[in-house]
């Protein structure tokens, strides 16, 4: 039995989003999205037209293992590379805002 | 001295300086007037460093002097701004990465730089690889070559116009849901996105990481067959590239196709698709018929749900892909009064309105309440869509199909309808829904000019069945690439 018959079109509310995805939005781009994604969110639903029992999901193209290797220091990026793009950076360390509890 | 190199194909350029007949140093400056006289009026490029250029092709041509072997020894190759190439810009069409300098060369990169590639200039594309015209790009708009008030495709529209502009010999994209395919069939040039797994990922700037894969962009098949095998193989910086053979791909090229069986699916005639594309198919079907080949009718039944699946999915894994761009350790940093207002004074300013978009529709789909109706959901639609694909290649080596249903369109004419913007992607995404490798070659252009490409996909890890049938197609057709 589809879900699409039994399930209400879902309502996005955008700001909300937004904010869960550390976005934020002005007041035009609310709006704006809002009616966008309204009507995308109403087509993608098409997914819930079709009867997958017993389907099972496909995360990836190739059959996936849990992929291990031995636990042995490797060489990675230096130190002056990784901080090469740094916005801000002290002591081998990127400075960021501080923290408010 | 030689003139038009530029126009050349890869493996002509590769045989000219292997016989001495040529330097790279003349090759890059063959590129470099033919950019500078215009990309102006292109705008292929987002970035290149004309000196740098010229040194990298010194240093192959010295190499080569002291018997240096490689492969691609002295071949420039743009890259789409999206593949760290060490050293290089890589802002992805970004403001949020402008100013952004890669410290080290993905994978596929290090591959084509062993055998002696040169990386000359980072190639226009929608921001974050998110859009199918390159007009969602933050810095600048790519224009077709073969008429300017249109459209070059997306997201790999600079790499596809560099190419068929003849400002790159050839040039690397990436395709998530056509974006290799779609650009190259709208600019005329050979597209070609291998099954998921063939290439590593690694140095790819993730957008969806069960869909990406990175591919060439070039004037015939044979450039796209070489650069797939230097640049394929397993690698331990991606878990998720499998362990087969390198092989020579263009080894089963023949100038026909007996013995090869190809299915037309009747779902990828769409209702309300250009006839002129339609035409072009048909006809590019005929003439595979005429090299030898059985055309069967075959079904792909679950076609008309890729696109939500496709859109489900894809903006699910980039909503947790884009969560590191947030200011803390590279690319634009807006203040906050503690990092989480940062990350948001920073997306907020750093993104554009296409990539927001998906961000927040992919957040949505994860999110508690949604994720068992749409994202669970999606990826058993997308079972049944891989499982189409496995019925019908049981009955044909490879199918044929438009890429996509029309042609180029003018500049501006979809930027303000999402949804029909995402709906014309619905001929490429099954292709990398389902893992399978496919190819756009050109087959015809419509009465304006536009070119059209004929799509031929085929089973994972059989790349060699569409080299194969793009290279006895194309070779029948005259080169009709080639825009001389």
């Amino acid at each position: 039995m589809s879900q699409a018959g039994q399930r209400a079109v879902d309502r996005i509310d955008v700001a909300y989003v937004a904010n869960l995805a550390r976005l934020k939005l002005s007041a035009d781009e609310t709006s704006m999205f809002q009616n966008q994604l309204q009507d995308i969110v109403g087509y993608v639903r098409k997914v819930m037209e079709l009867d997958v029992t017993g389907v099972e999901p496909m995360a990836h193209g190739v059959p996936m293992q849990n992929v291990l290797r031995r636990d042995e220091a490797r060489d990675g990026l230096t130190i002056e590379s990784v901080l090469l793009n740094a916005p801000a950076k002290r002591d081998d360390q990127f400075v960021v805002p501080k923290i408010v509890e | 001295m030689m003139t038009d190199l530029a126009k050349l194909t890869a493996h002509e350029v590769l045989d000219l300086l292997k016989s001495g007949r040529c330097s790279s140093e003349e090759v890059v400056n063959e590129l470099l007037t033919a950019i500078r006289s215009n990309d102006q009026q292109i705008g292929a490029y987002v970035s290149l460093d004309e000196e740098d250029a010229i040194a990298q092709a010194r240093a192959a041509d010295k190499a080569r002097a002291e018997g240096g072997k490689g492969r691609l020894l002295g071949l420039p190759i743009a890259v789409k701004d999206v593949l760290n190439v060490s050293g290089q810009p890589c802002t992805c069409a970004s403001k949020i990465l402008r100013g952004y300098i890669s410290p080290y060369d993905a994978t596929a990169i290090a591959k084509l730089r062993k055998e002696g590639a040169l990386f000359v200039g980072r190639t226009n594309m929608d921001e974050f690889a998110m859009g199918s015209s390159t007009e969602n790009s933050a810095f600048k708009v790519t224009r077709n070559p073969v008429n300017r008030d249109y459209v070059p495709g997306g997201s790999s529209g600079g790499s596809a116009a560099a190419v068929a502009s003849k400002e790159a010999i050839a040039a690397l994209g990436t395709d998530t849901g056509g974006s290799i395919r779609q650009p190259a069939s709208f600019c005329g040039c050979v597209g070609l996105k291998p099954s998921y797994g063939r290439i590593s990922r690694y140095g790819l700037t993730a957008f969806a990481s069960s869909l990406d894969q990175i591919g060439p962009i070039c004037s015939d098949v044979r450039d796209a067959a070489l650069l797939l095998d230097v640049m394929c193989g397993k690698d331990a910086m991606d878990s998720t590239t499998v362990d087969l053979p390198v092989t020579d791909s263009a080894a089963g090229f023949s100038d026909d196709l007996k013995g090869v069986t190809l299915g037309l699916p009747k779902e990828y005639f769409i209702e309300g698709m250009d006839p002129e594309v339609e035409k072009a198919v048909r006809n590019a079907v005929r003439t595979c018929k005429d090299l030898g080949a059985e055309i069967i009718d075959v079904s792909l039944p679950h076609t008309e749900y890729s696109v939500a699946t496709y859109y489900i999915i894809a903006t699910a894994e980039a909503s947790a892909n884009l969560a590191r761009f947030d200011g803390v350790r590279y690319g634009h940093r807006e203040d906050g009064i503690d990092p989480i207002d940062m990350y948001c004074n920073t997306r907020q300013a750093g993104f554009g309105r296409e990539v927001k978009r998906r961000i927040i529709l992919g957040t949505y789909v994860l999110s508690s309440g949604y994720y068992d109706a749409y994202y669970l959901s999606a990826q058993k639609v997308r079972t049944l869509i891989r499982a189409d694909f496995g019925s019908v290649f049981k009955r044909c080596h490879a199918i044929l199909a438009p890429v996509a249903p029309t042609a180029a369109y003018r500049i501006g004419e979809k930027v303000n309808d999402p949804l029909q913007m995402y709906l014309g992607d619905i001929l490429t995404i099954p292709a990398n829904l389902a893992g399978i490798c496919g190819m756009s070659v050109p087959c015809g252009v419509t009465g304006k000019g536009l070119p059209i490409g004929l799509q031929i996909l085929g089973a994972a890890f059989k790349e060699e069945d569409i080299l194969r049938v793009g290279y006895a197609f194309e070779r029948s057709m005259g080169q009709f690439s080639r825009n001389s």
